[in-house]
């Protein structure tokens, strides 16, 4: 009877109202067989990764679409580290110029997904990822 | 890895009983996949339940489960009582995965140390709830939560399984969803001690109240004496105005009452005698199936019945009886 499901809590932060990419991956997430909680726009660092804590999720994915991705990124990895989340995955994914997804990535994301991705990509990478 | 290692098990029952939030999350984790050792935790955990108020909300998708929850746990955190809230989810039946939606609607709590909110998928279990949603509630209890709301996935007329964990059980409706014979004929409704009629602005919300008031009164001539009288609420609980949402405290007294009933009479008792009876024969069950299954494994002999029963050689009620036989000759269990 034991089975073991990725977890992953999908968010928007701050002011950012665009909330249909998020959606999106919520629902591509749910047809490749994981648990999303899915927590809606206008979140907070702490607020996202309390929700982590209390849902024990494996993955924190933020969606950023209007330009505040430099901003909160390092304020999520900062909250994480607070709450002893290291063993957690931290995805972004958005619209941002590429130039900014190795900064990203430096401020600690552990990988950064741009529109037109492929489904199949962060899938993949999620499953091989999932540290627990 | 540094999250692990603070997380051993054996800690686990003991940082939850001081309320420590990581340690009650791993736990829930740990039930709700089954794992080995899940059983060890819960008996640690036991102990520590049995004081809480279980209040379960069910009714069918879109109702306004989610968002009177969110005025509730407002309500009682007024109180300063602690809330745990769980919230089940459908998971797909073809891939497993699930979108877990209810807690959109309570981050306004997000910072508030004294609410847990756990979300579940059903994960194929039908009833209305997960397969480890009681076990789940007691790690609610034992971190000291006051309060422990369970939200149901969204339910028709059969889903049930809250009346076996929650003690007060209330069902969420809306105006439009059929006339008094639908009411009539669905078995949810037995189980509410507690009526909601949610978006009672809507057009047709009188004569729904109407209806469904009716009902209950037709139900109450056959109630025996000193039973709980349920009773229908109407609310609203989401407007675009805040100041039209209406109710709350209406819904909110009519807990603290049919709380205080229970307690006052032997309902509680009797409801946690049937409880604990059902949860027991689950557990006896799961443990003879898993010991038998586990007896059979690699022998060959789960094909050969298979085989033998497909081709009529033999029938499923036989090689019950042959293997239950065999099973019971062998004290090791």
């Amino acid at each position: 009877m034991e089975s073991k499901r990725i977890k992953v809590v999908i968010s928007k932060v701050g002011l950012d109202g665009h909330d249909r990419g998020a959606k999106v991956v919520a629902s591509l997430l749910r047809e490749a067989g994981m648990e999303v909680v899915y927590l809606g726009m206008y979140q907070s660092p702490e607020g996202i990764v309390r929700a982590a804590v209390d849902e024990d999720a494996d993955v924190i994915g933020v969606s950023y679409l209007s330009g505040e991705h430099l901003v909160f990124t390092p304020r999520i990895v900062e909250e994480m580290k607070k709450n002893g989340l290291e063993d957690v995955l931290f995805v972004v994914g958005g619209a941002f110029p590429p130039e900014d997804i190795p900064v990203m990535k430096e401020m600690g994301a552990d990988e950064v997904f741009r529109g037109g991705s492929l489904t199949q990509s962060f899938v993949d990478y999620i499953r091989e990822h999932v540290r627990r | 890895m540094p999250g692990q290692k603070k997380d051993r098990p054996q800690d686990l029952a003991a940082r939850l009983v001081r309320g420590d939030r990581r340690a009650a999350s791993r736990l829930i984790t740990l039930v709700e996949n089954g794992g080995p050792g899940a059983d060890e935790m819960m008996k640690r955990v036991y102990p520590h339940t049995g004081r809480s108020m279980l209040v379960g909300i069910t009714g069918p998708g879109g109702s306004g489960k989610s968002t009177l929850i969110d005025h509730l746990i407002g309500r009682f955190r007024k109180r300063d009582l602690r809330v745990g809230v769980v919230a089940v989810d459908p998971s797909s039946p073809f891939t497993g995965g699930a979108l877990l939606g209810d807690r959109v609607r309570f981050q306004r709590y997000a910072m508030d140390e004294g609410v847990f909110v756990r979300s579940m998928g059903s994960r194929g279990y039908t009833g209305g709830l997960a397969r480890a949603t009681t076990d789940v509630c007691r790690i609610l209890e034992a971190m000291g939560n006051d309060v422990v709301i369970i939200e149901t996935l969204g339910a028709g007329q059969d889903e049930i399984d809250i009346i076996h964990v929650a003690q007060t059980c209330i069902l969420v409706l809306t105006p439009g969803m059929g006339d008094d014979i639908q009411a009539m004929k669905a078995g949810i409704m037995e189980i509410a001690h507690l009526i909601v009629l949610n978006k009672a602005d809507l057009e047709g919300a009188g004569a729904c109240l109407r209806s469904l008031e009716a009902v209950l009164e037709d139900a109450g001539g056959r109630r025996t004496e000193g039973a709980w009288n349920p009773r229908v609420i109407p609310t609203v609980a989401w407007a675009r105005r805040p100041g039209d949402v209406s109710g709350m405290e209406a819904l909110e007294e009519a807990i603290l009452a049919h709380q205080a009933h229970l307690r006052e009479t032997p309902g509680l008792r009797c409801a946690n005698e049937r409880r604990v009876e059902r949860e027991l024969r689950l557990i006896f069950r799961d443990a003879l199936e898993k010991h038998v299954i586990s007896g059979l494994e690699g022998t060959g002999r789960k094909e050969e019945f298979l085989r033998e029963i497909i081709e009529r050689r033999n029938d499923p009620y036989s090689v019950v009886e042959e293997i239950l036989g065999e099973t019971l000759k062998k004290p090791e269990i």
